[in-house]
């Protein structure tokens, strides 16, 4: 499996065909508390860009984007009744949603691990 | 991901370089997230929104609010008469008639009655300190400058750092700093009510201290020289009770209080009676007028106002944001000017001005909130009820 970032804060992990996605730590940690999670709908087409989540926290509203192009397999329902996993496990329990991928070829256009800490150390 | 929205920073924005506040060193030692705000460099939040908010309403909560304007208004040795005078000339309330120690809620208004700013004025038995906010006080020194009479003196204490302890705890940990009244007839710290305030000696350091604040809690606003500011910030925090806060629990606290913040929620296309704040017109000057806007404002008393400052609970967890469209079925009706997730009832709340017909509480609207529609009633402000030491 590996592990891709986004220049927007998103990371997808593959796993095969399928990506899970979610926002970086440091994503959740400039948005402080969340109170609330819009997921996309099961079967939805996503392209890559799209707007396709949404992240309430106390301060504001932000968009989450699909960092591929595929359909959503899966979105987590924990986070409607805790949408606190985001701030507190942001990269592993607190995922947002999975995308069965239609051009893996997009991943290579990602960062990696190493390129997005960097990324984010020149913020 | 994108923050498309962060209320309160964007519309403040200055094409300056921000400054920074005598406590800036203090905030960031304490992990301060700081962010710019009415043009200075301000503490957004250390642990979180939400625990910073909670600790306020159950505790006390420390705020550094010294980029708001602390303004002083005298007229020599007449007692601060032709101050207030001139001063009733710019602000519908009743100046004259505050005693010494006494403060009230007031707005600067302009000729046609909109509203420049909302302040607060205190009668200190000389002359007037005024404290206005932090992103219009400039306009406002300029405002006061061009029409107040040449006899009149506008100070502008800007080596004044201003310090808010809110919360049921504030009086306890505020009074075990020993502040002592300057003043031989002075009052003691713990006898002052809400909107009294006197002059205190803590230490040979001179704090002006008001029972007031924006969070709907009891508390006190302290103004202290810049130089003592760390010095008093630090004997606060250092008391159990006290943890500093930063502004994004100011801004929820203030919105869960009902309280409008201008720029957001008050402007100069809003009238005094529309914004709900009819109150602030004493009266004396209902009867006797002269005001800016007073014929146009006197109007609205008489006949109530198309549109309405209302409070809005929202169903669901997610929050309509400042510019939300308020809509009855597919009409237009109104327009969301603050909202958020208010942490003490644990649902989106938000402050709308909305089409009169439909201002009573138990109202169900819908809000547009970038393109989807949240169900909303109106309910009475305050969302949390104030708990003023009276």
């Amino acid at each position: 499996m590996s592990r891709y970032f986004t220049e927007d804060h998103e990371w997808i992990e593959v796993d095969g065909e399928v990506g899970t996605v979610g926002i970086t730590d440091y994503a959740q940690s400039q948005l402080g508390d969340i109170t609330f999670v819009e997921l996309p709908a099961v079967g939805q087409q996503v392209g890559k860009g799209d707007s396709v989540s949404v992240v309430d926290s106390v301060k504001a509203a932000s968009d989450v984007y699909s960092p591929v192009s595929g359909e959503v397999t899966d979105a987590n329902q924990a986070l409607a009744d805790e949408p606190e996993l985001v701030n507190s496990d942001a990269e592993v329990s607190g995922w947002l949603f999975r995308v069965k991928l239609s051009d893996p070829g997009e991943l290579g256009k990602l960062m990696d691990r190493a390129g997005y800490d960097a990324y984010v150390g020149g913020l | 991901m994108n923050e498309s929205r962060i209320p309160d920073a964007d519309d403040e924005a200055v094409a300056v370089e921000p400054l920074a506040l005598p406590l800036d060193a203090w905030h960031r030692a304490r992990g301060a997230r700081m962010v710019e705000f009415a043009g200075y460099l301000m503490p957004v939040q250390y642990e979180g929104i939400i625990a910073e908010h909670l600790w306020t309403r159950e505790s006390a909560g420390l705020f550094d609010v010294s980029h708001m304007g602390q303004l002083g208004v005298s007229s020599g040795d007449d007692g601060g008469k032709a101050a207030a005078l001139a001063l009733e000339a710019l602000l519908p309330g009743d100046i004259s008639a505050l005693k010494p120690g006494r403060m009230r809620y007031s707005l600067l208004l302009a000729e046609d009655g909109g509203i420049l700013d909302d302040l607060m004025v205190t009668c200190t038995g000389r002359d007037y300190a005024i404290v206005v906010n932090g992103a219009t006080k400039w306009d406002d020194i300029g405002h006061m400058r061009e029409h107040l009479p040449d006899e009149i003196t506008l100070r502008h204490f800007d080596e004044q750092a201003l310090l808010a302890l809110q919360g049921p705890k504030a009086v306890d940990a505020l009074s075990r700093l020993g502040p002592v009244p300057l003043h031989g007839d002075g009052t003691a710290l713990a006898a002052l009510k809400f909107m009294q305030a006197d002059i205190y000696d803590w230490g040979g350091r001179r704090l002006g201290i008001s029972r007031s604040g924006y969070t709907g809690e009891d508390g006190f606003e302290i103004s202290v020289a810049a130089e003592d500011a760390a010095a008093l910030a630090d004997a606060l925090a250092d008391q159990p009770e006290v943890k500093p806060i930063g502004l994004g629990a100011r801004d929820s606290l203030r919105l869960e209080a009902g309280l409008p913040l201008y720029g957001h929620d008050l402007d100069e296309a809003t009238d005094p009676v529309a914004a709900g704040l009819a109150f602030a017109i004493s009266k004396r000057r209902r009867a006797e007028g002269g005001f800016p806007g007073a014929e146009r404002i006197l109007a609205l008393l008489e006949s109530g106002s198309p549109r309405q400052r209302v409070g809005l609970a929202l169903e669901g967890r997610m929050a309509a944001r400042e510019g939300a469209l308020v809509l009855a079925g597919e009409r237009e009706v109104g327009l969301v000017t603050s909202g958020g997730f208010s942490p003490s009832l644990q649902h989106p709340i938000a402050m709308a001005y909305v089409e009169a017909a439909l201002a009573a509480p138990g109202t169900r609207l819908e809000l547009d909130n970038r393109g989807r529609r949240l169900p909303a009633t109106v309910v009475p402000l305050p969302f949390v009820p104030h708990r003023y030491y009276r």
